[in-house]
């Protein structure tokens, strides 16, 4: 094994890990200002790939569908909470988790029908096609580094957000005691709102940029929602930090878990059997780490101040 | 009353023109409608429902239901298409794992299971059954052949599929013809769409060819990123991860790539053209191998029904095994373990008029049948 293999996965760790920090920053916001669990935002994942890979087809432009991706995830989040959402905020969790599971159903049925059950065309735009040459004689993809350095961005986005501004300030205020922020005077149903919309289009900006990167297809939510979730278990649900620092973690332990444990492995059997159960090993991997640190820190590294 | 009686009767041999069969026969179909594995399941279905319409035959009823990929879901489907819906013959899964859930507990109760696409090599062997039909391979097939095609020229290979048994199968195959050296074998996990970790390891594997069996979703995702990686590696694999079900999304990343294939759309024969036109005047798209191992399924079933009462499972067997039909592929017929003797070539990833299909580039096997069939004993 060499340093630049060794450098190539830990970036790739590190774009997995941005990935979901993506989705979990949504998920987290959510369950932390409002209180809701909600399993449909795997499925405004996907609404971003899909309004990607739609304008993008339409204007050739995968600029213009990155955009759309974002209008779009954050419409649908949006109408999602006037609907459906904002009558579940007093309910106990199971109503959540049951009316958010019916809303996956008929977001994957519904966009089933709209677009059929083939995978649709989302290419990488022309500016970040290619590899580029990193010190140790490796390459790695453009496209790669850009969802690195568009996660720092957003990253950074958020923290500016939530400790710098008005909206942020209302966000922290709804995290730590909900009713008082009501009885201040300020527009609770609305900060849901927004709150919703601001998680539904950072999902949709991920469903979107993985989208040029996988395929893009009904159901392609789901998986990452799985994952989105652990990050948020680990990071301390509720917490930005926590999701970043979670995503980060899984990330990393995920694709360090696929390259090392085979390799590990055929020090002691054949590499087909190394292969084999090293592969099913490092599925578990994140789920075993997880459980490692719920052991020692039941909350999560960072719990939220309240709950 | 006489002209009545003799009306009648006119009336009712109309009726009975077209109908030659001794019994209705009901066909319950599963297979993949929702989720990444889709694709799939739709060509399995509209493949098998061409060649049910080509039949024109009113005694034929096929119930189709979703699976969704879930074995367990699988299993309830089937249990009420035999106990309730009543199904002589069951068909249409794809993945399998699915199968090894259905397969063995349907042909114990007596009912037929024929194959459109999945090939597990734990039911072409010791455990054959009278009841169970392949119309599509057996799972080892394709990558035998890109096994043998790997050993013109590659003398290192990196081979990759995920961890489930038609995967398991897909590596054993290639490694039964490959003879050169093996830079890694890897497993990934079903349904897996982020393929980094791998394409760095084929980077750092000093590999001079990568074997690749990823079906559906997983085959797209891996094709972009491995086009985007820098890495010059050639990519091939079975037909599977270069279907026409997938090559609209991978889009040009995928051409060039060399792949092993019962059938392409270039196929130079009377079956294969009359499929091929009614297909695209049907669905309006090309079809997928999944589609033609479903058509070929479909005239398998009518053929023996037209020929022997599905009630009658010996005599319904025997002329299944006979395997009466103009495949598409072209020669077809059936091993002593009733899976396909079929001829396999090599195939590639080719444009033709902004349409990205598969272009037939030499017959790598002549009428192969599988590693299993000296262990079955019926």
């Amino acid at each position: 094994m060499t340093l630049a293999l060794a450098l190539e996965q830990l970036l790739n760790g590190l774009q997995l890990g941005v990935m979901l920090f993506l989705m979990a920053a949504g998920l987290t916001l959510i369950f932390g200002v409002m209180g809701l669990i909600n399993l449909a935002h795997g499925s405004l994942y996907m609404v971003g790939a899909f309004a990607c890979a739609t304008v993008a087809a339409w204007t050739g432009s995968f600029w213009i569908g990155l955009i759309a991706s974002l209008v779009a995830a954050a419409a649908a989040g949006a109408i999602v909470e006037l609907v459906v959402i904002r009558r579940l905020y007093d309910r106990d969790h199971l109503d959540q988790v049951l009316a958010t599971f019916a809303l996956i159903l008929m977001f994957s049925e519904g966009t089933r029908w709209l677009f059929g059950s083939f995978p649709l065309y989302l290419d990488i735009p022309p500016l970040l096609q290619g590899a580029v040459a990193l010190p140790g004689g490796t390459e790695y993809p453009v496209y790669r580094l850009a969802i690195i350095l568009a996660g720092a961005i957003v990253a950074f986005g958020l923290y500016l957000l939530i400790s710098r501004t008005r909206l942020g300030m209302r966000i922290r205020a709804g995290e730590s005691d909900r009713e008082m922020i009501g009885a201040l005077g300020v527009d609770i149903r609305t900060l849901y709102t927004v709150v919703f919309a601001l998680g539904a289009a950072l999902a949709g900006l991920a469903g979107a940029m993985v989208g040029a990167l996988q395929s893009v297809q009904v159901g392609m939510g789901e998986p990452v929602l799985i994952l989105a979730f652990v990050v948020i278990v680990i990071g301390g649900i509720g917490s930005i930090k926590g999701a970043l620092l979670g995503a980060l973690l899984v990330g990393v332990t995920d694709t360090m878990g696929r390259f090392l444990l085979p390799k590990i492995l055929a020090l002691f059997v054949a590499p087909a059997q190394a292969g084999m159960i090293g592969g099913a090993v490092a599925s578990m991997l994140i789920y075993i780490v997880m459980a490692v640190i719920l052991a020692v820190k039941p909350r999560g590294l960072f719990p939220a101040a309240h709950a | 009353m006489k002209k009545m009686l003799a009306a009648a009767t006119l009336a009712l041999s109309v009726g009975t023109t077209g109908m030659a069969f001794a019994e209705p026969l009901k066909i319950g179909m599963i297979t993949t409608l929702s989720g990444g594995g889709a694709g799939l399941g739709i060509d399995t279905r509209d493949g098998f429902m061409l060649a049910i319409k080509n039949a024109g035959n009113k005694d034929i009823t096929v119930v189709t239901e979703d699976d969704a990929q879930k074995p367990e879901l699988a299993v309830q489907i089937a249990d009420k298409m035999i106990q309730s819906d009543k199904v002589d013959v069951l068909t249409g899964i794809v993945w399998s794992n699915l199968l090894m859930a259905v397969a063995p507990s349907a042909v114990a109760q007596g009912k037929f299971y024929v194959s459109t696409n999945a090939a597990p090599a734990a039911l072409a062997g010791a455990n054959c059954n009278k009841l169970y039909f392949n119309a599509a391979y057996q799972n080892d097939n394709l990558h035998e052949a890109m096994g043998e095609y790997a050993n013109k020229g590659y003398k290192k290979m990196f081979i990759l599929a995920p961890n489930y048994p038609a995967g398991k199968d897909s590596l054993t195959g290639f490694k039964r013809y490959y003879k050169g050296q093996l830079a890694a074998e890897v497993y990934t996990q079903v349904g897996q769409t982020d393929y980094a970790a791998e394409i760095a390891q084929m980077r750092a594997s000093g590999a001079d060819g990568i074997f690749v069996f990823l079906p559906g979703g997983m085959g797209i995702a891996f094709m972009k990123q491995f086009a985007q990686s820098g890495v010059k590696i050639p990519v091939m694999g079975p037909g599977f991860s270069f279907s026409q079900d997938v090559l609209p999304a991978i889009g040009d990343a995928a051409i060039g790539a060399k792949a092993s294939g019962q059938w392409a759309p270039d196929f130079d024969n009377a079956a294969s053209k009359k499929f091929l036109a009614d297909f695209q005047k049907e669905y309006n798209r090309l079809p997928s191998i999944y589609a033609v191992q479903a058509y070929d399924a479909a005239q398998l079933i009518v053929a023996a029904a037209s020929k022997a009462s599905v009630k009658n499972a010996a005599a319904f067997g025997a002329e299944l095994k006979k395997a009466d039909i103009q495949s598409p592929r072209g020669k077809f017929k059936f091993n002593t373990n009733q899976h396909p003797i079929q001829d396999i070539y090599l195939t590639e990833v080719v444009k033709q008029n902004g349409v990205i299909t598969n272009k037939t580039v030499e017959k790598i096997f002549a009428d192969h049948g599988d590693a299993y069939a000296k262990d079955c004993k019926i």
